[in-house]
């Protein structure tokens, strides 16, 4: 091979490969992206059961019932509307009534939100950005006073 | 006192400046008295930055309230540790941490660089200086951590409890000496590209660079995801969150740019390849900072977040990821091509090596970016996580790995793949019998898990095949075997050791993610059960006082199922005060290279205790597996043929070095 047909293969192979690398992202962007809602946003979201989503808000006051094990529920809420949810397992620490939470998980045919995993902030000053942001977009958020 | 750290900064600064402009003007115009400004320049800007470090940790260490940054991030009853820690636990701080590491390496090249050629070293050093101007400035004007309070409170208001462990003693230094430790890469290409001369001379001043960084960053990364996996409590070693991605996709590029420095220094091939990821790589590292400091994106490692800073660092990104991208553009064309080589040689190994890291680190960018994009147009909200990496990231590395242990087999130029797998023959062999083992003896193991495994002995036995082959194992007697052993160059050992590293750390993230067994309950006092074979008993809560926390210790007794004792485990809930703030502390039992992970929850309505259990399997060879990588840095960073950087002496170029076996 002449060097400049070996510079070509070498091209060739690597557009091929990035080709192949593209397809795959775009495929995974396509199916395994979780989109972020606020409960008043479900309404007009078409949701297939078993539909991954993030669904975050506030923890509703009262709302939180434990039972003798380990399962867990509370509702979501954004002042307007709130969701139902159920989960199995240990809460962050930071996890309270009116903070700020992101649920991860799906609805089952139960109209439950089914979540598996529940993040709630990391420190007593930050309320997770999602949540936060959707909050002030419905105008009920409140400034934190320092 | 703290006034003084505050005008060292701001001499830093100027000094930056004059490190900046005069070297490069003296190597533009062959001016040797200005070229040789550098050197004291660069070394006085470290001393003062050095200085300014010091009276803030002197600060911290004084719990001296009357500075802002001490009075918002710590605590007169914190520990000793914690309060010299918290000097980087904060935003300024770790960004003063991140200038003190940058002006370490440019003192590093005006020490150790006495024997690079003038003009070149000047260069360097201005380049460095550029970078060192631009986030001086960047601290003096957004974040000067020396601003003062008046009044100085009487307290302080802590540190984030999350940050109160030694991990932060490790990982921010570790992963800073990695990620800036690339910035001599990056000035090193720059000045190639500014003299247009780029020769296998420049690849090996630049090789143990990339090392020493990759060996820190390594270090760093692994750091980061052992003290996440212990100290939040949901016993993930890696989740994919941008932060992580932040300094993994630098991992990934300087991974990369360390193999294709090979092929330039050996073959000087690849050349103009070697000089884009040198500056890709560290523009992935500004890229981190970025993503990390400026609130884009919201983590532990995101602390009070100020507009105005995100817009400066990405000024800074823009600066000098298009600058220097122009720079190649522009110049790139006058450096000439180096020699070329058959696609099945060594060199075409590495440039599919290459191209497997280069695509996986382009995967883990969208990935990473495509959030923040879609928001910024949209404003819609989507989140990308383990499932979109485990479907792009993945199927890349599988190949990348299996094709690892052909690569040190093939020959320079023009390689015999046949010749290379009948080699790894044993190695393969070793593999298919670790597949069926897993099979047979391993309860519940799926398929996939076996061809994990598989996939990791391979690589074990591939990288000591390797070690093997080139000392004559079998062929030759062994006095001559030992002889060839003692004799084969460092960097054969480092490339080993890096391999059979990565072989580990797969065999460990294998083991736990295909074998891992986990049990949530509920557990009153006296309550057992049973996990993996072991038998846990419940025992009680404590409740104890720390210095600046209160703690309720969950005490579990463990035994093996035929009733032997192996002893107690602690898992406990702190709570700090001051931050009115909750954290746990799971409990780890290491057992072999497996762990048992305990963490606690809530009080359940009848006096239980929410209790999650997990039995880890091989987790530990995760780290382990890092720590072998970096040791196969450290052991290549001290091959005879890279110590170009040790001052022109006896010790340089013996000439005799034994080609013949290092082939």
């Amino acid at each position: 091979m002449t060097r400049k047909q070996k510079r070509l293969s070498v091209i060739g192979g690597a557009l091929g490969f990035l080709g192949l690398a593209v397809a795959l992202t775009f495929y995974a962007l396509g199916q395994k992206a979780s989109y972020f809602y606020m409960p008043a946003d479900l309404a007009g979201a078409t949701l297939e059961p078993g539909q991954r989503i993030r669904l975050g808000g506030l923890v509703e006051k009262g709302t939180i019932v434990r039972d003798q094990g380990t399962e867990v529920s509370f509702s979501v809420t954004d002042m307007e509307q709130s969701v139902k949810v159920a989960y199995s397992g240990i809460l962050p620490d930071l996890f309270r009534e009116e903070q700020g939470v992101i649920t991860e998980g799906s609805f089952g045919t139960d109209g439950v939100f089914h979540a598996d995993s529940v993040l709630a902030k990391h420190d007593e000053t930050y309320m997770p950005k999602e949540v936060a942001d959707g909050l002030k977009a419905k105008g009920v958020w409140q400034e934190e006073t320092q | 006192m703290v006034e003084i750290g505050h005008f060292a900064l701001v001499l830093a600064f100027a000094l930056s400046l004059v490190q900046s402009t005069i070297p490069l003007v003296g190597a533009r115009s062959a001016n040797e008295r200005m070229m040789a400004v550098g050197t004291p320049v660069t070394l006085a800007g470290f001393a003062l930055v050095g200085l300014a470090f010091v009276i803030l940790t002197i600060c911290y260490v004084r719990s001296d309230f009357s500075v802002a940054n001490v009075w918002e991030n710590s605590h007169s009853l914190k520990p000793m540790l914690y309060k010299i820690t918290g000097t980087w636990g904060n935003h300024e701080g770790s960004m003063l941490l991140w200038v003190l590491i940058l002006t370490f390496f440019g003192s590093l090249v005006a020490v150790f660089g006495a024997n690079l050629p003038a003009s070149l070293r000047a260069t360097v050093l201005a380049v460095q200086g550029w970078i060192g101007t631009a986030f001086l400035l960047f601290i003096l004007s957004t974040s000067n951590p020396f601003a003062r309070l008046s009044p100085a409170p009487i307290e302080g208001r802590d540190l984030n409890p999350i940050l109160q462990d030694v991990g932060l003693a490790i990982h921010p230094p570790l992963l800073y000496l990695g990620y800036v430790g690339f910035s001599v890469c990056f000035s090193f290409a720059v000045a190639a590209l500014i003299d247009g001369r780029i020769d296998a001379a420049w690849a090996r001043w630049v090789r143990p660079w990339t090392l020493a960084a990759w060996a820190f960053l390594t270090g760093g990364i692994a750091m980061g995801s052992y003290w996440a996996y212990y100290e939040l409590g949901w016993g993930g070693f890696w989740f994919w969150d941008p932060v992580e991605n932040a300094s993994f996709m630098p991992w990934l590029a300087g991974t990369a740019l360390l193999h294709s420095a090979i092929v330039m220094e050996k073959r000087s091939a690849l050349k103009i390849w070697t000089l884009l990821l040198a500056i890709l790589t560290f523009s992935l590292s500004l890229l981190g900072t970025f993503l990390v400091r400026s609130g884009v994106l919201t983590s532990v490692h995101a602390f009070a977040t100020d507009p105005s800073r995100g817009v400066f660092i990405l000024c800074i990104l823009i600066i000098f990821i298009g600058g220097s991208l122009a720079l190649f553009a522009i110049r790139s064309s006058s450096l000439t091509p180096g020699g070329i080589f058959h696609p099945i040689s060594r060199e075409g190994a590495l440039v599919l090596n290459n191209l497997f890291l280069t695509t996986a680190t382009a995967t883990v960018l969208v990935g990473t970016l495509y959030p923040l994009v879609v928001e910024a147009l949209s404003g819609e909200k989507i989140s990308v996580g383990a499932p979109f990496f485990d479907l792009t990231f993945g199927p890349l590395m599988v190949p990348l790995l299996l094709l690892v242990p052909f690569g040190p087999l093939l020959a320079w130029k023009r390689g015999d793949a046949l010749a290379a797998a009948q080699r790894l023959m044993t190695a393969f062999a070793g593999s298919l019998l670790a597949v069926m083992a897993t099979m047979l003896f391993v309860d519940k193991a799926s398929v996939l898990a076996a061809l994990g495994v598989g996939l990791s002995v391979w690589l074990i036995l591939g990288a000591l095949t390797d070690i093997a082959l080139k000392a004559g194992f079998g062929s030759v007697p062994a006095a001559t075997m030992l002889r060839r052993l003692t004799g084969l160059p460092k960097s054969i050992y480092g490339t080993a050791l890096a391999h059979l590293g990565l072989g580990l750390t797969t065999l460990g993230i294998v083991g736990v993610m295909s074998l891992e067994t986990e049990n949530i309950l509920a557990m009153k006092p006296g309550e057992t059960t049973g996990i993996s074979g072991y038998v846990l008993r419940f025992d009680g809560v404590v409740p104890v006082r720390g210095p600046n926390y209160t703690e309720s210790q969950a005490k579990f007794s463990l035994a093996t199922e035929s009733g032997q004792p192996l002893g107690q485990i602690v898992s406990s809930k702190r709570f700090y005060p001051v931050r009115q703030m909750p954290t746990t502390e799971a409990g780890i039992r290491t057992i072999g290279a497996s762990q048992l992970y305990i963490s606690i929850g809530d009080d359940t309505a009848d006096g239980g205790l929410v209790v999650r259990i997990w039995w880890k399997p091989l987790v530990t060879l995760i780290w382990i597996g890092t720590l072998v990588m970096m040791l196969g840095g450290a052991v290549s960073l001290f091959d005879r043929r890279l110590r170009i950087g040790a001052p022109a002496g006896s010790r340089r170029r013996r000439p005799a070095q034994p080609e013949a076996v290092a082939r």
